[in-house]
């Protein structure tokens, strides 16, 4: 394969194959607390994004001199950093945006997705491969995101990116914009991907540990103890 | 004292780290299977999460702040958290086996829980002293706790159900903890 095939490909995989929201179901903290709005969702996912694809790149950079032991904390700390210099440029020049995502621009540095990606993939793979699994899972992050906060803002305060659009007669459901709204638009979203994946490879046999999202991820088994260590 | 109880009925269900600020979802989505899983899990973040609100408010105003570090803050806290984790692993597995046992892999997993790191954040943010933080960390705990042990409970009682394929797994949980959402909502009007 060469190189432009694997920067498509990575990128793909991560807007639709593996698409960290609907399908991995990683970093939901921010995905249910800042899609409020389409201004913040977005911004949110950019921000992600900037972080995944320098940290993805730089792990990959060093994934040869970092000893096996030490691997994790050694990119966190890597993460880390980089989530500090994000959140002194949004405070430096977007001021409005940072105020408003408040705490979640730190949080990202235990953003699943991040961690995931480098341990999964950009610790394996060569640096151009990781940047552009980064590009890709970074755009499939803030398109969840885009879905998510536009449904909500639309139908919950009837604008769109601060923008009035829903006709004045529209009653804003306000539940979706508060707290338990999160959770529902999001249920009914997995759920309408469920049912088309349902539909279109109809009988496949889902069960096993080839198909399991990992142990205690939803849609695991509950009764599967991992595949090494099972508990007595 | 009426404001440290404040903090904690504040911190453990009017802005409920799980239902109102959506921090630690994915334990919550993922560890809720079981009632008694759950509850080691509380009982677990419960220690961490407290002493981690300690140790962060003494680096915080001890060595970052004066030193004008403070924007170091994010890198120093999830050090913290995670060398945190690994001492009481170590404490734990030493002194009382039972409990690591019972606490198995949600232990480590405690690190990447972002509820730990955003209390941490969020006290220096709202400005606490030492024992507000404490207790802070402590209510926010508690309030992680009840809100996984009775997602629980309900997934357990649903497990049997007969449940339409498309909702199966994570959809389920998610309009579950929607319905607790609401009924959390309710708190609101305490603050």
């Amino acid at each position: 394969m060469n190189k432009n095939n694997v920067a498509i490909e990575r990128i793909i995989n991560g807007i639709a194959t593996e698409n960290p929201i609907f399908i991995m179901m990683l970093g939901m903290c921010p995905t249910l607390a800042v899609t409020t709005s389409v201004t913040n969702g977005i911004g949110m996912g950019l921000s992600t994004t900037a972080v995944l694809v320098v940290s993805n790149l730089v792990i990959s950079l060093v994934r040869k001199i970092i000893p096996d032991d030490v691997r994790l904390p050694a990119y966190i700390v890597i993460v880390a950093s980089f989530v500090t210099v994000t959140q002194l440029i949004m405070q430096a020049y977007f001021v409005a945006l940072n105020d408003s995502l408040g705490v979640y621009i730190p949080l990202i540095v235990v953003n699943c997705i991040i961690l995931g990606r480098a341990e999964a993939y950009a610790s394996k793979n060569p640096p151009l491969a990781s940047t552009f699994d980064g590009i890709g899972m970074g755009i499939g992050f803030t398109w969840g995101l885009f879905l998510l906060s536009a449904f909500r803002e639309l139908f919950g305060a009837g604008t769109f990116a601060g923008i009035q659009v829903m006709p004045s007669i529209y009653k804003p459901i306000d539940i979706l914009v508060k707290a338990p709204g999160a959770f529902l638009v999001l249920g009914f979203i997995v759920m309408a991907m469920n049912a088309l994946s349902i539909k279109t490879r109809a009988n496949e046999i889902t069960e096993g540990c080839d198909n399991c999202p990992g142990c205690g991820m939803p849609g695991a088994d509950p009764d599967c103890e991992g595949k090494e260590g099972k508990k007595a | 004292m009426n404001s440290l109880i404040m903090i904690i009925v504040s911190a453990a269900f009017i802005n409920n780290v799980i239902l109102s600020q959506f921090l630690g979802i994915c334990s919550f989505l993922g560890v809720s299977n079981k009632i008694k899983t759950s509850a080691s899990l509380g009982g677990a973040v419960i220690f961490v999460m407290t002493i981690a609100s300690a140790v962060a408010y003494i680096l915080y105003t001890f060595i970052l702040a004066p030193l004008g570090l403070d924007y170091l803050q994010t890198i120093v806290f999830i050090l913290v958290i995670a060398a945190l984790v690994q001492i009481v692993e170590m404490f734990l597995k030493k002194t009382s086996p039972a409990l690591y046992t019972a606490l198995g892999i949600y232990l480590p997993l405690i690190t990447t829980n972002c509820a730990v790191l955003g209390v941490a954040l969020n006290n220096v943010t709202d400005g606490y002293d030492f024992i507000e933080s404490v207790v802070s960390g402590f209510g926010t705990a508690v309030g992680y706790t009840i809100a996984i042990v009775l997602l629980a409970g309900i997934r357990e009682q649903i497990a049997d159900n007969d449940i339409p394929e498309p909702v199966k797994g994570a959809p389920l949980v998610l309009f579950c903890a929607t319905l607790m959402g609401m009924a959390f909502f309710g708190f609101s009007s305490l603050g």
